[in-house]
């Protein structure tokens, strides 16, 4: 139900919307409220969920986070409204949130029909199964006749369904909105597999009454890029939101760090210089401070500190770089010259 | 002089003329207002290039759903698939209402009655199913079958050929034969039968005051007929038994337990609350009625059924309307349990095309027409009920 009762305020905000308000300026309007509203999950550990002391915890988080610190030199000043799959396009539409960061698929439709624009992608991902060990199931090309849990309102429904029909196999879905919910049904065995994104599944199997008795199958049945979005529109918005998480990604490529940003502002490289703006330039393109991408960095910190700290390795998550590393050591993160 | 004064009121004095006015106004106002949010919709939905219309309807769904009345895969349009969605809720709610009827009359005349353990019994269930709240039940119900519940491969099988499992239960049916249509035609028929038989008994009773048993008649031939049909035409009886194949059962019938806990969670909910509503309408009849159909030597069934009932029904009728639609509309708390129901699908739909307020307006159609046909029908049968004045 918590869904309807965002889904309705936000269709009701579609009405009354006056013309204008959703159009460009959106970094004034942002300045004068003084702080980002950034839609975020609110429910997925690793990504975007606030800790037993109440601070939000992410990737998404870090990455609203990084966009806040380039606008006020305070990565603080931004709120988190909490979004559930089906409401936070709605939300981004009407104008409730300023950038949405939240573990949403880039996809054509949703780039046109859905009147928004998403920028860089902040993490690779895709869709895989979970599935008890004891089912001994090696490859999902097995899971006929399987009933699937499915969490509902992302492109996982979809993608479930061609994945089973392209392979002749049959499924039976049970979709339960809330994450809680359907984890504790699958691990009570009501499903023989779990499907969502990988990033997803290791959430889910961290919190497993016992996570080893779980695997992730090794199919990974689609490209889900997960992107930061903003409405179409205002251009400037959107470089703005697009530039802060590749300053991240930059940033881990000329070895600047959160620890020894400020050494780097001594540093002779003329990328390193143009980068922090020691030479000016980047800061006034974007309508921002010349010390936009030094404040990400010195806040936040690069993507690489980011990703380790919210899901890499060492975290519950235990995800590896993969997709996610830098195009020089096999990833997909690269970034266009900050010049 | 004063009929020339009556013809010349001033306009503004008439309360007629100003009556058709002020409709007018009103009338005016809300056109006005819903042409304004129409038309301010529609022009922020193109600002921010977001399609509307129900163009969607025709293409492609590409999502599986887990329990269907008719045939639907992946590759049905949306349109089939919220019409999957929209049978799910009329099957859910149509059962659930059914029951809830049955139950509560049931609860309500228990909680009345002389023996102590029956009301105590009825007034302690009324009391909690009445004050827990429905999301905390239907939680309750699905997390029982999923907990308590074995796997499929160590199914329960409490009579040969019927199982229980976390996946449901599951049990064989008839694999299909000409017959079931004969005898489905004969019930059909027998419906039919009792209702002129019962119009004839009760003429007769008018008439002789001789009783029918019209109860006992009318079973024998509701049963009897199709059985009679069933074994004229073949009598047939292969069937189609379920059996373990690698996750799960193939063959037979199952009953989700995310139908069975929404239905459950729904019928023990609701029924509180019509036991109460049955006990008010038959404490609203006067003791001197029952008094005085006991001495003129009724039965105790009879005085319910004749007496106290009738008067009953028409205090019953209106509230118990209003909680049949509170079923209906509760019967959306499906999504939380992983029930397909319209709300479901339509979740689905919208978050695929994105097109929020196409799908919003079509679940408040749908509930809109399952409440206003409710209504119509109790309406109906309120009237038909009703004491008719002389």
């Amino acid at each position: 139900m918590s869904d309807l009762k965002r889904v309705v305020p936000a269709v009701i905000a579609a009405f009354c919307l006056t013309a204008g308000v959703a159009m460009a300026g959106t970094l004034a309007d942002v300045k004068g409220k003084g702080f980002v509203q950034a839609g975020v999950n609110g429910d997925l550990f690793g990504f975007g969920k606030p800790d037993e002391k109440g601070v939000w915890k992410g990737l998404d988080v870090d990455t609203a986070r990084a966009v806040a610190a380039a606008i006020f030199g305070d990565a603080n000043k931004v709120k988190f409204t909490p979004l559930t799959a089906k409401t936070r396009f709605t939300a981004l539409q009407s104008g409730e949130v300023d950038v949405l960061t939240r573990n949403a698929t880039k996809t054509l439709s949703r780039d046109t029909d859905l009147g928004l624009n998403f920028v860089q992608v902040n993490y690779y991902d895709g869709q895989g199964f979970l599935i008890p060990k004891k089912l001994g199931v090696k490859s999902a090309k097995e899971l006929d006749g399987a009933t699937v849990c499915v969490l509902p309102g992302t492109t996982t429904e979809q993608n479930v369904a061609d994945y089973f029909r392209v392979n002749k196999m049959k499924m039976k879905p049970v979709v339960i909105e809330n994450t809680a919910e359907l984890s504790k049904a699958f691990f009570a065995g009501r499903c023989d597999c779990l499907t969502s994104d990988a990033s997803q599944l290791a959430g889910i199997r961290a919190v497993a009454p016992n996570p080893s008795d779980y695997v992730i199958l090794p199919q990974i049945i689609s490209k889900e890029p997960l992107a930061p979005a903003v409405r179409h529109g205002d251009d400037q918005w959107m470089d703005i939101v697009n530039y802060s998480v590749l300053a991240m990604i930059e940033a881990e490529e000329l070895g600047i760090t959160s620890k020894n940003v400020d050494e780097m502002m001594k540093s002779t490289d003329p990328q390193v210089q143009r980068f922090l703006g020691v030479t000016p330039g980047n800061g006034k393109a974007l309508g921002l401070d010349e010390n936009w991408a030094y404040n990400i960095i010195k806040q936040v910190g690069n993507y690489g500190e980011v990703f380790e700290r919210n899901v890499g390795v060492n975290t519950p998550l235990m995800i590896e770089r993969g997709l996610n590393g830098l195009w020089t050591n096999g990833g997909l993160m690269y970034s266009p010259p900050f010049k | 002089m004063s009929t020339s004064a009556s013809e010349k009121i001033p306009f503004l004095r008439d309360p007629a003329k100003l009556a058709i006015l002020y409709q007018f106004l009103t009338l005016t106002g809300v056109g006005l207002l819903s042409y304004y949010l129409v038309h301010n919709t529609l022009i922020n939905l193109e600002r921010q290039s977001i399609s509307t219309g129900f163009g969607f309807l025709d293409r492609e769904a590409s999502f599986e759903i887990g329990e269907t009345l008719f045939r639907y895969t992946a590759a049905d349009s949306y349109g089939r698939a919220l019409a999957v969605g929209f049978c799910n809720t009329l099957l859910v709610s149509f059962i659930g209402v059914t029951l809830t009827v049955i139950l509560g009359t049931f609860l309500g005349i228990a909680r009345l009655s002389s023996n102590w353990l029956v009301a105590k019994l009825s007034a302690i269930y009324i009391e909690v199913f009445q004050d827990i709240p429905i999301l905390l039940q239907l939680f309750f119900w699905y997390a029982f079958f999923y907990e308590i519940l074995p796997s499929p491969r160590q199914a329960l099988a409490p009579i040969p050929g019927i199982f229980l499992c976390n996946r449901g239960l599951i049990f064989g049916i008839p694999y299909w034969h000409e017959a079931y249509k004969f005898a489905f035609l004969a019930f059909v028929i027998g419906i039919v039968v009792v209702f002129f038989m019962r119009k004839w008994a009760s003429k007769r009773q008018a008439a002789t005051g001789q009783i029918f048993p019209v109860v006992k008649v009318s079973l024998a031939i509701l049963a009897g007929l199709p059985l009679l049909a069933w074994w004229l035409t073949g009598a047939p009886t292969k069937m189609n038994v379920p059996e373990l194949a690698g996750f799960n059962f193939k063959g037979g019938i199952t009953v989700s337990p995310e139908f069975t806990a929404l239905l459950l969670g729904l019928v023990l909910y609701t029924a509180a609350f019509v036991a109460e509503v049955v006990r008010a309408g038959i404490q609203s009849v006067s003791k001197g009625q029952t008094e005085a159909a006991i001495s003129i030597g009724l039965k105790p069934g009879q005085v319910l059924n004749l007496v106290i009932l009738p008067q009953a029904l028409r205090v019953i009728v209106p509230p118990l309307t209003s909680q049949m639609l509170n079923l209906i509309k509760n019967s959306s708390l499906a999504v939380a349990i992983g029930y397909p129901d319209f709300v479901s699908v339509a979740g689905t739909t919208i978050n695929q095309t994105g097109q929020a307020i196409e799908g919003v307006a079509m679940i408040m159609i749908v509930y809109l027409i399952f409440s206003l046909s409710t209504s119509a029908f109790m309406n109906w049968y309120n009237k038909k009920i009703a004491l008719v004045e002389r």
